[in-house]
């Protein structure tokens, strides 16, 4: 049944868009078309589906390591910007050499910079047991600033007219395309390999096993000797190096520059695409393209609809809000009033 | 017995032909029995052949597939707990239906009708346990009590709604010799006063001398009916298993090896503010031996577990030393690398993980034994492991994809107790190696820790089953009020002396009949 709620939330949302679009005074099924088939009636379209995925999987495969520990990472939106940062500064510091090692070296930075960012609620919470959730999501806010501070000083490109933004990165600081035809990347085949290293790791190691028995039951995790504070670290620095890798993914991919939004909004929306997942890296590889599609069904929207941008936030909004309905409604059943006959 | 054999009124509970068919198995076929008002009526049966869901059916909590069932005469259908409350059907769960977060009123108050006043309702509650000898204090949260303080707790909670039929399961496990002497009183006294007692117990003298009439249940079906007074404990317990019951063969201990477990000067404040603190604790545990430790729960047992598994390690590190090595301040893991295998006293949640596979709660703590390679798991093995443990201990179960929480509490514990004796470990602690399991069981399982014993391993078993410490035990010792009485060998002492000792009162002269303490 548990596998039945993904299916219904996404019905559900879909019913509440018609609905969405009629109240707006739209033509729902018009509205339907542009938000959903439009984005990939052609080939252009799907590549730019897998494009805005590609963050999504590697973001969300990171974080459903710990979220199945109950590892509540909620701040891979702030790791995600610290990768883009520490990517984008060996992309300036190299911004006159060739060769791989440019981008090689970006790709480390960027894992290290998002998993520094999520040391820091690693460290709180083993050493003095703070709400990790609270801390990531505090430091998402923090990291914004930073990033923002850094664009408009360190960082701003000498020649860019006083715009917040760096220097456009050279050719071997970019990520090499998948084919001339579209801006598909090689971070598409970091993110498969990402989701099928998750699979092994969550089903086929040992680790892995640990901390599925800690998610599912803390005592008998603590009862096998399984070490607590092990699992809150792998859970925090997976979810950490995979949204950085994601930011280097951006600055280095589609940006192709460090700008104050490096950021759409994918580390928050990674959530929902791992628990419409259920955790599980088959799941997010399909949840990932539903989310994306969500993106890219919403530029549209505000295109032909003449809606605004938050469409998109609205979507996926609905889609988590059903998902979590849909579970509470299969895991209890809604009695009226005769509780205490 | 008197007021059972009025045969004026129509019985006060008829069941025809129940039957209950769940998706793997039959656990109800064809069950009819009648119970008479104010009559004690037993219902025998092993693991799993359908005695808690033919009560869960009584009560509500789950509905027949067919049969009848006739409330003082009339057909009724019973929808739910609450509707079998208002028909006067209280009810003591073998797993405990408390919330975990509420004090022991509160839950008291949930299960009665309106919105009862809570400072009346403690005085009515400690008012109950007085006078049934089941002494619980109504402020303290639930998830502090031990499983022996929450049994009481289910207890008060259905005396309170004076019921007609109290359906009880396996009651006494936890309670000292003499309070159950005191709660037998209760329940006689109620039987006399009208109420209908289900007794569901795999304690067979108890049965004998409580009960008035026992259905024996196997495979889900009737085998029979008799009258307990007119049999022998032994004959019981082969109508239900349908052979002869094993008895453990404990000879001498050979030889004692090493000292495997030692504790010394083990003090700890319990982390919980109702818990009971462990006061200067020595002990010591042999290659080649079973130490019992008796005790009413909630006598420190908990704590002494706790710290002995390393999941509350100690501060000091010499307290606790595991195959010569000083362990206090060691976790779990690394107690286990030195040899020790521990049965806690809760399966679900602590001794497995109640939604995965027996395979994989065989993992939980086989994974030394050669289940890995290059950190991956070797599902192969690792089954293979899960199903020898499954023949070898006769878990009933679908197989060893099944869930842990789609066993019955008996059937987990017995795949638990196979899991860690098949690691061999060096140490065993066991905490109520056989509660809730059957007599054909709970005896292989005895035997099994006997033969443990005799291939090297020194054992502490803490339990509160003082004949299975005596039937099992080379020495044995007595934990109250968080203190350790002297250790004496089994071949020194006596049921009665422990009992007294129970009550925390070994510093006493012995009563009459009881050996002099060395």
């Amino acid at each position: 049944m548990s596998y039945a709620s993904p299916l219904i939330a996404i019905v559900l949302m879909l019913i509440g868009g018609l609905l969405l679009f009629t109240l707006l005074g739209k033509n729902p099924l018009e509205g339907f078309k542009v938000f959903f088939i439009n984005p990939v009636s052609d080939l252009y379209g799907v590549s730019e589906l897998f494009l805005k995925a590609t963050p999504l999987m590697l973001i969300a495969v990171g974080l459903a390591v710990g979220f199945r520990a109950n590892v509540w990472n909620i701040g891979a939106e702030g790791q995600l910007i610290l990768g883009g940062v520490a990517a984008s500064a060996v992309a300036l510091y190299f911004h006159e050499s060739e060769g791989a090692h440019v981008l090689i070296l970006m790709v480390i930075a960027g894992g290290i910079g998002g998993m520094l960012w999520a040391t820091i609620p690693a460290f709180l919470k083993t050493r003095f047991n703070t709400n990790e959730i609270l801390v990531s999501l505090m430091l998402v806010y923090v990291a914004q600033l930073l990033v923002s501070w850094l664009v408009h000083g360190p960082m701003m490109d000498p020649d860019g007219f006083n715009f917040p933004q760096s220097r456009m990165f050279e050719d071997s600081a970019l990520l090499p395309l998948l084919s001339d035809e579209n801006r598909l990347n090689l971070a598409f085949v970091f993110a498969i390999g990402a989701l099928l290293a998750g699979y092994i790791f969550m089903y086929r190691s040992f680790t892995g096993f640990q901390m599925q028995v800690a998610g599912y039951a803390k005592d008998a995790a603590r009862y096998a000797g399984f070490s607590a504070k092990r699992m809150i670290w792998i859970g925090l620095l997976s979810g950490g190096g995979m949204a950085g890798l994601a930011g280097m993914s951006e600055v280095a991919g589609p940006m192709g520059q460090l700008t104050e939004h490096v950021s759409n909004n994918y580390g928050f929306a990674a959530i929902i695409v791992a628990f419409v997942a259920r955790l599980n890296p088959v799941g997010i590889f399909f949840a990932s393209l539903l989310m994306a599609l969500l993106y890219l069904g919403g530029e549209q929207a505000q295109q032909y609809l003449a809606l605004p941008s938050s469409i998109s936030n609205v979507f996926q909004g609905m889609l988590l809000m059903f998902l979590l309905g849909s579970d509470v409604f299969i895991n209890y059943r809604l009695r009226w009033k005769e509780a205490t006959a | 017995m008197t007021s059972a054999m009025d045969a004026d009124h129509a019985p006060r509970l008829e069941l025809h032909g129940i039957t209950k068919i769940y998706p793997s198995v039959i656990a109800n076929e064809d069950v009819s029995l009648s119970v008479k008002q104010g009559e004690i009526h037993a219902v025998l049966g092993e693991n799993g052949a359908g005695k808690s869901t033919l009560m869960k059916m009584i009560y509500g909590v789950a509905k027949p597939d067919a049969g009848e069932m006739k409330w003082e005469g009339e057909v009724v259908q019973v929808e739910n707990p609450a509707h079998a409350r208002s028909l006067g059907i209280g009810m003591v769960f073998q797993h405990f239906s408390l919330f975990e977060t509420l004090n022991v009123v509160e839950n008291v108050a949930l299960a009665l009708p309106g919105n009862p006043d809570l400072k009346q309702l403690a005085g009515q509650i400690t008012e109950v346990s007085n006078r049934y000898g089941l002494p619980v204090d109504p402020q303290r949260l639930v998830h502090a009590l031990s499983v022996g303080e929450r049994q009481r707790v289910e207890i008060i909670r259905c005396l309170l709604q004076n019921p007609k039929l109290l359906i009880m399961d396996e009651p006494t496990s936890v309670l000292t010799p003499q309070a159950v002497r005191k709660l037998f009183d209760t329940l006689r006294q109620l039987a006399e006063e009208g109420c209908s007692i289900l007794y569901i117990s795999h304690k067979l003298d108890e049965i004998q001398e409580l009960c008035h009439v026992a259905t024996v249940l196997r495979d889900g079906k009737v085998t029979g009916d008799c009258i307990p007074s007119e049999e022998t404990p032994k004959s019981m317990a082969s109508l239900m298993i349908g052979k002869e019951l094993p008895v453990p063969e404990h000879s001498a201990p050979t030889e004692l090896g090493e000292i495997r477990l030692q504790l010394s000067r083990l003090s700890k404040t319990s982390e919980d503010p109702f818990g009971t603190d462990l006061q200067d604790i020595n002990l010591e545990v042999r290659s080649g031996e079973i130490l019992g430790i008796a005790g009413v729960s909630g006598n420190g047992q908990q704590e002494l577990l706790y710290a002995l598994s390393g999941e509350e390690p100690v501060s000091d590190a010499g307290a606790i030393t595991i195959c010569g090595k000083p362990s206090g301040r060691d976790f779990p893991d690394r107690r286990r690398s030195s040899g020790m295998g521990f049965v806690p006293e809760e399966r679900l949640g602590r001794g497995a993980v109640p939604r995965m596979s027996l395979t994989e709660n065989a993992l939980l703590t086989a994974h030394r034994a050669g289940m890995l390679k290059y950190g991956m798991i070797q599902f192969d093995k690792i089954s293979a492991f899960a199903g020898k443990c499954i023949e070898d201990f006769n878990v009933k179960c679908g197989g060893s994809e099944h869930a842990a929480n789609s066993l019955s509490g008996g059937n987990l514990q017995k795949f638990i107790m196979g899991r860690e004796i098949l690691l061999i470990p060096k140490l065993l602690v066991v905490a109520q190696p056989t509660w809730g399991v059957d007599v054909g069981a709970a005896a292989f399982i005895r035997q099994e820790l006997i033969d443990l014993r005799d291939e090297g391993t020194a054992i502490l078993v803490i339990s509160e089953e003082l004949e299975e410490l005596f039937e099992i035990s080379d020495r044995i010792a007595v934990i109250a009020n968080g203190r350790l009485s002297p250790v004496k060998k089994l071949a020194d002492t006596n049921i009665d002396e422990i009992g007294v000792w129970m009550s925390g009162m070994w510093d006493q002269p012995a009563p009459v009949g009881a050996v002099a303490r060395d």
